[in-house]
């Protein structure tokens, strides 16, 4: 009963893990299903999320819910003019081109980020804190649990989002075939600045749900590089794939720290990540496409 | 201005192309020959560096700039060249010995984790590379028994026929053969079948698999061939830095090497050198300046890797042929003066090759 408890437990803050991995993988897929770019700084914009959130919260003090929405929103603006004032500009050059650009980016966000609110850790008050809820026996934190119950709810805003509203269809029919998009009237370009909001958006939630758990900090960007072990897993094309490859990771991975010896848990991701690379590089949730010449 | 007449179909594949390059390039070197007798031993020592990062700019400018691959691992190769033949040397094994086996020994390791992830398009390869960077890193860490973990690793002093290599002086001559070694190559490389192959992977896969080229094999071949030549700069590296500690060999170090690749210039052999002075300049350049700056720019704890990440921005935005690239466009203006037009070197409108359908 014990053991059982505690794997349970584990499970759950691996869950918990894992759908921050995710939302962060969520961010690359949606980008990456779009425009065919992958953000390497998509790690450092969530921190940039977790930042301007603590800096609205603790130092503006906005309550904490209007807080969390407007720096969702701040972010996402961000991601918009981003998108429009730099990465449209290398539409068309080689893909590692676009790599490196952004992991250039990366790096001036995180000094900026370090110039603005110092190179320490910071955290702010949630109303998630330091919390339990004891489900019959089982003790798990109100912050993990915030992070599910946030992940699954903006599971399904976008879900609406993509399937029900126009600008949510246009951003489909864009990332399936830009031509055709252009022939229907549909503002490309306008929506690719759009989809870069979206995932900016994502990034800043993420960051914000993650705050509670562990503080915010100028190099909490590198867990972005265990976001691409979810999203390969989820096969780098599919939403639902990337959160479930989320979490699979952060729940190998805390089982990894529990009973392998230490130094294991670091690798995990990485070694998930190439290990799915070399059997099934497609990920588990990949359409097959052919391609004639 | 020269007029290149060819005459020759070997004169498209000649090393000079003409009697000019041999005498500028024979300068350079009688110049580079001289340094270390008339500058001091810190600049000197410097310079040695720049020749090391020269080292691994052209391995990987093999692989990037010429096979079109990317790799965010090389500092691995690095580590893992620099270990290799530390560990060498310490079992009582000559230097001149350890050089290659450790060259080879890295570009074996290439060509390991080359075979199953050269499968993959671009994206997945620069990301399984830096997976593997840091899987590398992380055994560099732990492998206590060969590495010596964090209390690190004292290289032990390489002797060449009794001459004692590592002085500023000694690992400046030693890495300018090495170099030398190196650039001529890639230079007789790319003028081979081999070579040529690899170009045609960079600029279209599916016609140079269609005109008999085993796209594996090759990309293989050039993935082992770049980390070999960066297992050299490894082993070198380990003598300049002396005490090999495992955390130096992280993603950071090799997006400096990609740097000194996008910077340099892609597509030239030239680049990864210009690349290199750029990348091991810099920093001594913020040193030296650093207590003029205004406003305390100069104490902010993260301006080195900022300015990396800013000049990497502003090259790949306005200048994607990089120094090189720029060098290029100098000597056009003088060579053409003063026909230079506008239109010289407008960029042409191009498209990204969809790797989605594959």
């Amino acid at each position: 009963m014990e053991d059982a408890a505690r794997l349970l437990q584990l499970v759950v803050n691996g869950a918990a893990a894992g759908c921050i991995y995710g939302l962060i993988a969520l961010g690359f897929v949606l980008i990456y299903k779009a425009t065919e770019m992958v953000n390497f700084a998509q790690g450092d914009i969530m921190m940039l999320g977790g930042f301007v959130a603590y800096a609205l919260v603790a130092h503006h003090g906005m309550p904490y819910w209007a807080g969390a929405l407007l720096a969702i929103a701040i972010t996402a603006a961000f991601g918009f003019v981003l998108d429009a004032v730099v990465l449209r500009r290398v539409i068309g050059q080689p893909q590692f081109a676009v790599v490196m650009l952004t992991l250039g980016l990366g790096f001036i966000f995180r000094a900026a980020a370090g110039i603005t609110w110092g190179y320490d850790s910071v955290g702010f008050n949630t109303p998630f804190t330091n919390k339990t809820v004891n489900i019959s026996g089982l003790i798990l934190g109100d912050d993990n649990l915030s992070i599910i119950v946030g992940t699954l709810v903006l599971c399904a805003v976008l879900f609406v989002f993509f399937g029900k509203t126009r600008v949510g269809v246009a951003m489909q029919a864009a990332s399936q075939n830009q031509l055709a998009a252009y022939y229907m009237g549909i503002p490309v370009r306008t929506i690719f600045s759009m989809i870069w909001a979206i995932s900016a958006g994502v990034a800043a939630l993420a960051g914000i749900l993650l705050s509670p758990v562990s503080m915010i900090d100028v190099n909490m960007g590198v867990l972005g590089i265990k976001a691409f072990a979810a999203a390969v897993i989820g096969g780098f094309g599919s939403i639902p794939g990337s959160l479930i490859g989320g979490v699979i990771v952060g729940i190998v991975e805390q089982l990894a720290g529990y009973y392998l010896p230490a130094g294991f848990q670091e690798v995990t991701s990485n070694v998930v990540l190439l290990g799915m690379l070399i059997l099934r590089p497609q990920g588990l949730f990949a359409e097959r496409m052919g391609k004639r010449v | 201005m020269r007029y290149l007449f060819r005459t020759n179909y070997r004169q498209d594949t000649a090393l000079w192309k003409h009697s000019g390059d041999l005498f500028w390039y024979g300068l350079l070197l009688a110049v580079v020959l001289v340094i270390p007798m008339v500058m001091g031993e810190f600049y000197v020592g410097e310079l040695g560096a720049v020749f090391i990062f020269a080292i691994a700019g052209v391995g990987l400018m093999l692989l990037v700039g010429y096979t079109g691959l990317i790799s965010l691992g090389h500092a691995a190769f690095l580590g893992i060249g620099a270990y290799m033949n530390s560990v060498l040397l310490s079992h009582g094994v000559p230097f001149v010995v350890t050089l290659p086996v450790s060259g080879l020994f890295t570009a074996a390791c290439g060509a390991a984790i080359g075979r199953p992830t050269l499968r993959m398009s671009g994206l997945y390869l620069a990301i399984a590379t830096l997976a593997f960077g840091s899987i590398v890193g992380t055994v560099f860490q732990k492998w206590e028994a060969v590495t010596g973990g964090f209390d690190g690793f004292a290289v032990p002093t390489p002797y060449f026929f009794g001459i004692v290599l590592d002085t500023a002086n000694g690992i400046y001559y030693t890495s300018l053969v090495v170099l030398l070694f190196v650039l001529w190559l890639s230079a007789n490389l790319l003028r081979t079948p081999i070579g040529r192959a690899m170009v045609a992977i960079r600029d279209s896969e599916v016609s140079a698999q269609s005109m008999g080229i085993h796209l594996a094999q090759y990309k293989t071949l050039a993935f082992a061939i770049s980390a070999g030549i960066t297992g050299l700069a490894g082993a070198l590296f380990a003598h300049y830095v002396r005490f090999l500690a495992p955390d130096a060999f992280d993603v950071l170090l090799s997006v400096q090497f990609v740097t000194i690749v996008f910077v340099g210039g892609l597509g030239s052999i030239r680049g990864a050198i210009f690349g290199a002075l750029f990348v091991r300049l810099l920093p001594q350049f913020i040193a030296i300046v650093r207590d003029d700056l205004p406003f305390g720019i100069g104490r902010m704890p993260g301006l080195e890797p900022s300015l990396f990440g800013l000049v990497l921005v502003l090259v790949i935005l306005f200048q994607p042929g990089g120094i090189n690239g720029l060098w290029l466009k100098i000597k056009h203006w003088f060579v053409a003066f003063p026909l230079k037009r506008r239109t010289s070197f407008r960029r042409q409108k191009s498209y990204a090759r969809s790797e989605r359908l594959r």
